[in-house]
């Protein structure tokens, strides 16, 4: 088992319901494979950097998952199938990772808050 | 002419050298997080551009993982690969 981190950007035109069905989707991909979800964040629409796929704004979600290592290459069928991604990443997090984002799901302080002002 | 009377060839230096550091030792930050783009904006120029570690200060091993990070909040377009104005 290991910790990953997910994030995927889909489409603008999605509304609620589909956009949480879609999450609904993988995440069960996820247990269904024996994984465990750890932290679920849907950041809602958000403007790009670019334009990816002529759009100029996307659904974010990030998840967090334990999962088996052969877990990731059938996921990454299912994003790269699925004409509501846009986009997706995925990362393998280590233990200074797991660690980061523990904290800042609690709402702790990361060290990091320091660093920005500093400048 | 007094004997204890000091003469420079060159002017003193009055400004103070600041020394450089890295921001990843000093306030112990282990796990650079590539969604964190107000940090990692400290690491980029004006057109989006990694800024070397000669400016920056940092380590190498943060160097290395601030670029990953950089690199990897560029592909989620969450910061531009060219940009004329990002600051």
């Amino acid at each position: 088992m290991n910790n990953y981190e997910l994030m995927v950007i889909f489409t603008p035109v999605l509304s609620e319901d589909e956009f949480k069905a879609a999450q609904k989707k993988f995440t069960a991909l996820v247990t269904e494979a024996g994984g465990s979800i750890i932290h679920e964040n849907p950041w809602g629409l958000k403007s790009l950097a670019y334009p990816i796929q002529k759009k100029t704004t996307g659904l974010y979600w990030v998840l967090e998952y334990t999962a088996p290592s052969d877990f990731n290459e059938k996921l990454k069928i299912q994003l790269l199938r699925d004409e509501n991604v846009l986009r997706h990443l995925c990362t393998k997090l280590d233990k200074f990772a797991v660690e980061y984002n523990a904290k800042k799901n609690s709402g702790v302080k990361t060290g990091t808050e320091k660093a920005v002002e500093a400048q | 002419m007094a004997k204890n009377e000091i003469k420079y060839l060159t002017a003193i230096k009055t400004d103070k050298h600041v020394k450089k550091f890295c921001r990843f030792k000093k306030y112990g930050i282990r796990y650079v997080d590539y969604k964190d783009v107000e940090f990692l904006k400290k690491f980029l120029n004006e057109q989006g551009k990694l800024l070397p570690r000669r400016i920056t200060g940092n380590s190498l091993k943060f160097q290395r993982r601030v670029s990953d990070a950089v690199k990897k909040a560029r592909q989620m377009a969450l910061l531009p690969y060219v940009a004329d104005l990002l600051k």
